[in-house]
């Protein structure tokens, strides 16, 4: 069988998207599935990510793999001037499949590449990390019963955010109508405003949060980093402007869901927490199901 | 400038003059000891305005050469020249792909940190000015724009 990774959202299809997703809600309405027993699963950290590594190891858990692996690259080989094409090399003779983080962009890809089983990217540098967008796109489809015909708003660092463009990018196969909301120095970019002109899909941009969530299905919220700002007074500013209250949600569907790929800082106020609006918790959940999904559609276990 | 017949080699024409060194490091001219060559620039062109031009004697370029002149002259022509005649006269084309020979500008790209070679796929630089490429990395993914030449590591 040829091996098949996952490095980017846009390596698959929108059948395979679809297909993932129902997987997913196949897991999580039969989690005990050790399908994977007897076999061995490498999760390679050579950057530190608790809550992504914790989210893939229960998923192989759960499907009854072994893992072996690292989760700080500081005590392996690595640290001593081992080439990333080495450290795969040797890794690959000891599993089944590769799950793996790394601070570089295109590590995964050139790991995919060098290894002789599939890697599953979880997240390379600033570039990709597609099982958090499949989590993301399942929370949607699962909270709002459908992926087509939804209004999306997408709020805080639309410039540099690797969550949102991937996720736009997967929404994008659906009939989505999108609002952005960010300051104007982190708007997103015109290279993926385009690609929405071409898909024909509409989307709006503004600058102001309060006041323009009524009309929405769900509302993605993203951490705006102090380090995007040349001015820290400007920083400041900016910060206090997104951040999302409990008393702005007035108004709004009842359906609607707020989605956020965490960690949060401080852009959802914690009063927000309780409210049955707030989704950002559970959302974590749906990451172990897309992940099993994932695991077990690469290794042909599932089609 | 006297620029005389070549009997054998090749003939670079219509490289437009600010592409001409970048063209002179990817063929890696400026080491070459070797052979013969005759190059011009700023000469009057009825359809540039001006050019460069390139002659070498019993030197041919290779395939990823030619594609590579593409990407920095895409309007150049490559001739091979036998006995005194052109026996082959050729547009380059720009290439679907290029491997090596360019760096990535993402300072966070794999291929800038580790022996990897480089690989781009060559893409339409949007609102750019027509037949102006830009490249995408295959492993970053990033877009990598005025590209300059260097000359082969691997």
């Amino acid at each position: 069988m040829d091996k098949r990774s996952l490095i980017s959202i846009t390596d698959l299809s929108k059948e395979e998207l679809l297909r993932l997703l129902e997987l997913a809600a196949w897991f999580e309405n039969n989690p005990g599935q050790r399908l994977l027993e007897g076999r061995v699963v490498a999760t390679l950290f050579f950057e530190p990510s608790t809550r992504t590594r914790l989210s893939f190891e229960s998923a192989i858990n759960r499907l009854g793999a072994r893992v072996i692996g690292f989760s700080d690259a500081a005590n392996t080989s690595v640290s001593k001037g081992e080439t990333l094409h080495d450290t795969i090399s040797v890794i690959t003779n000891y599993c089944d499949l590769i799950v793996m983080r790394h601070s570089l962009e295109g590590a995964a890809r050139y790991a995919s590449e060098v290894a002789r089983v599939p890697v599953v990217n979880a997240g390379d540098g600033a570039n990709q990390h597609p099982s958090q967008t499949l989590l993301d796109l399942y929370s949607i489809q699962k909270t709002q019963g459908r992926l087509d015909g939804l209004r999306i708003m997408m709020v805080g660092d639309l410039k540099y955010g690797r969550t949102v463009h991937s996720l736009l990018e997967a929404l994008s196969h659906f009939d989505t109508e999108f609002v952005f909301v960010s300051p104007p120095e982190l708007r997103m970019p015109d290279e993926h405003k385009r690609r929405l002109d071409e898909k024909g899909l509409k989307y709006t941009e503004l600058a102001e949060l309060e006041g323009n969530m009524d009309e929405m299905d769900v509302v993605y919220m993203t951490r705006i980093q102090k380090e995007r700002f040349n001015d820290p007074m400007e920083y400041e500013r900016v910060k206090n402007a997104y951040v999302l209250r409990r008393e702005m949600l007035r108004g709004t569907r009842d359906t609607m869901k707020i989605l956020h790929p965490l960690p949060r800082v401080g852009e959802i106020a914690t009063d927000v927490d309780t409210d049955p609006h707030a989704y950002y918790f559970q959302q974590t959940r749906n990451g172990v199901w897309a992940r099993m999904a994932i695991i077990c559609y690469l290794l042909g276990v599932k089609k | 400038m006297e620029v005389r017949l070549i009997e054998n080699g090749t003939v670079i024409d219509h490289i437009p003059p600010a592409a001409l060194f970048k063209i002179i490091t990817i063929m890696g001219l400026d080491r070459d000891t070797e052979h013969r060559m005759t190059i011009g620039t700023n000469l009057e062109s009825g359809r540039m305005g001006s050019k460069a031009i390139i002659k070498i004697t019993d030197r041919y370029c290779a395939a990823h050469e030619i594609d590579r002149i593409a990407l920095f002259a895409p309007e150049a022509r490559v001739n091979t020249i036998r006995d005194f005649a052109v026996v082959e006269k050729r547009r380059v084309e720009v290439p679907a792909r290029i491997e090596g020979f360019v760096k990535c500008a993402n300072p966070m790209c794999v291929t800038n940190h580790q022996p990897v070679q480089t690989a781009f796929e060559v893409v339409a630089e949007d609102g750019g000015p027509a037949g102006k490429v830009a490249l995408r990395c295959r492993y970053c993914e990033k877009i990598t724009r005025d590209f300059g030449a260097k000359p082969d590591t691997y």
